[in-house]
């Protein structure tokens, strides 16, 4: 892997760019690797470059039915943050934060995290005992969380209305200054890299079509679009399509998929210096360094994989983000589009052994995964690796739905579900 | 928007009437308290979600209020057929083969 600098810019200006070389191969599948990842999105990718770098298991097969990061990786609105109320939440997103924080360094491909805060507001007194409770437990966990007046909240973003005369009136806000953004697609494509060059396979538009349990009931590979592929252990990271995959495995999972869908405006200069999300009034918002606004709305409320969704849904979320930020009323919007998210009954991930020896899950992060990114590679490369979750991970196991032990963030998340 | 048909109005309506109210056909135990923790998982937590037909409940919320279940294509997003509560999962379905 030739290393990125501003050196191989300069150099490759000199002779016309010639001297680049493909971010990551595309080997022929092997007949059998020590580790098969079923899912090349953000997490598949970063559990198989930490697999290599942390536990030096290279022999690695990454395979994906479309191609790397074409699925939530690259739908969602890149909102990273760590205010969760637990301690189980805490942990892990926190975790994820601090990865976050010299990922580009570490990856050498530049993933735009950019801390620019994410601000919470509060428009009744529901809110403000919620969200300040979410400062107070916060902190108690080490992480950053403030309280905003309404004034401090329109100095730290200022296009925001905090007229009384609106009919959802800001009366406060929760801002993590260290919550922000990032370049979804580089997050894929840095851990690609990374993996391909430490010589982990990435293997796209192979399908797994099935997964192939021996007479004892362990798993011996999968098969595929492109035939069968043993592995003695095998990671299942496909998003929406977990459930599919498990059940190819005979492990019917605590899992329903939805559509979220996300749109964009056309491109402006900066205006919005922060993300800002209502979870009352359910909006969210972010502007691109493209200068694109990024807004989510929500999920429909039937089971689908159509990776589409309702078109009331996209204006009930544009409704709200015209009430808080006027300015946009006619800001045109250019394109929308949905990706499908794997929900568990506490809106909690599911990152474990499974009842089948040699397969491990990594699922169920509904909503909010893309922040979880690093942090959900890194732990699961470890549950992976040593047949054992890391102590970060541990209480997010499948078991959780038969003995009660729930990670309930459903209502305790800080956006609305 | 989904169109869906209730059975009870007899009619399309648009989905905003309507309130989806998850997988069709799980038996609700008699005698709760007596349930072991996996049954009570397999009842209250496990879903099928399925790619492909699902059997789900749907409530006619802004209409007669009545639950009723549906068929449908989690692909397409297209209903087979809807029917009333308590009939029984259809063996058939209208414009499929087998």
């Amino acid at each position: 892997m030739k290393k990125y600098s501003v050196f191989a810019i300069a150099r490759e200006a000199m002779r016309g760019h010639k001297g680049w070389e493909e971010q990551w191969s595309s080997p022929e599948p092997r007949k059998e690797y020590d580790v098969i990842i079923v899912g090349a999105g953000g997490h598949g990718l970063a559990t198989a470059y930490y697999l290599a770098t942390v536990h030096g298991i290279t022999n690695v097969a990454v395979l994906e039915k479309g191609w790397l990061g074409g699925g939530n990786t690259g739908r969602n609105t890149t909102i990273i943050r760590s205010n969760y109320l637990y301690d189980e939440s805490a942990g892990i997103y926190d975790h994820a934060l601090k990865l976050w924080d010299g990922l580009s360094q570490e990856l050498n491909y530049n993933v735009m995290y950019s801390a620019r805060g994410v601000m919470m507001l509060a428009h009744n007194v529901h809110d403000i005992q919620v969200l300040k409770r979410h400062v107070h437990a916060n902190r108690l966990n080490g992480i950053d969380n403030e309280w905003l007046t309404p004034e401090q909240a329109k100095e730290f973003c200022p296009p925001l209305n905090i007229s009384k005369q609106a009919r959802y009136p800001v009366v406060g806000a929760a801002l993590q200054r260290r919550g922000g953004t990032a370049r979804h697609d580089a997050v894929a494509w840095g851990y690609a890299r990374g993996a391909s060059a430490r010589g982990v396979h990435i293997i796209q538009n192979c399908e797994v079509t099935g997964v192939k349990r021996a007479a004892n009931g362990a798993v011996m590979g999968v098969d595929t679009t492109r035939g069968f592929i043993g592995a003695k252990k095998v990671g299942v990271v496909a998003a929406g399509h977990s459930s599919v995959i498990m059940n190819m495995a005979g492990v019917r999972m605590p899992l329903e998929s939805y559509p979220l869908q996300a749109l964009v405006s056309e491109p402006v200069k900066p205006v919005v210096p922060c993300v800002v999300m209502s979870n009352t009034v359910h909006a969210y918002i972010s502007q691109s360094d493209k200068g694109e606004l990024v807004i989510g709305a929500g999920t429909d409320q039937y089971v689908s994989y159509s990776q589409t969704g309702g078109l009331h849904i996209l204006q009930h979320t544009l409704d709200a983000i015209c009430e808080m930020f006027p300015i946009f009323t006619r800001m045109k919007m250019l394109r929308s589009w949905g990706g499908i998210v794997d929900v568990t009954p506490d809106r909690s991930p599911i990152l474990a052994k499974t009842p089948v020896p040699g397969l491990y899950v990594n699922c169920g992060w509904g909503t909010g995964g893309f922040k979880a990114t690093p942090g959900s590679g890194h732990v699961f490369a470890h549950t992976i690796a040593k047949d054992d979750p890391h102590p970060i991970n541990a209480p997010f196991t499948i078991e959780r739905f038969r003995t009660g032990r729930l990670i309930d963030e459903a209502a305790a998340a800080a956006v609305a579900h | 928007m989904l169109l869906i048909r209730c059975p009870y109005c007899e009619e399309e309506r648009p989905e905003l009437e309507f309130r989806n109210a998850g997988e069709a056909h799980i038996a609700r135990s008699t005698n709760m308290a007596g349930e072991s923790d996996d049954d009570f998982e397999k009842f209250f937590f496990i879903r099928s979600n399925p790619k492909g037909v699902i059997y789900e409940r749907w409530r006619h919320m802004h209409g007669c209020a009545r639950f009723f279940n549906a068929v449908r294509d989690t692909v397409t997003d297209k209903f087979f057929m809807t029917y009333k509560a308590g009939e029984p999962k259809p063996a058939k379905l209208p414009g499929v083969a087998k």
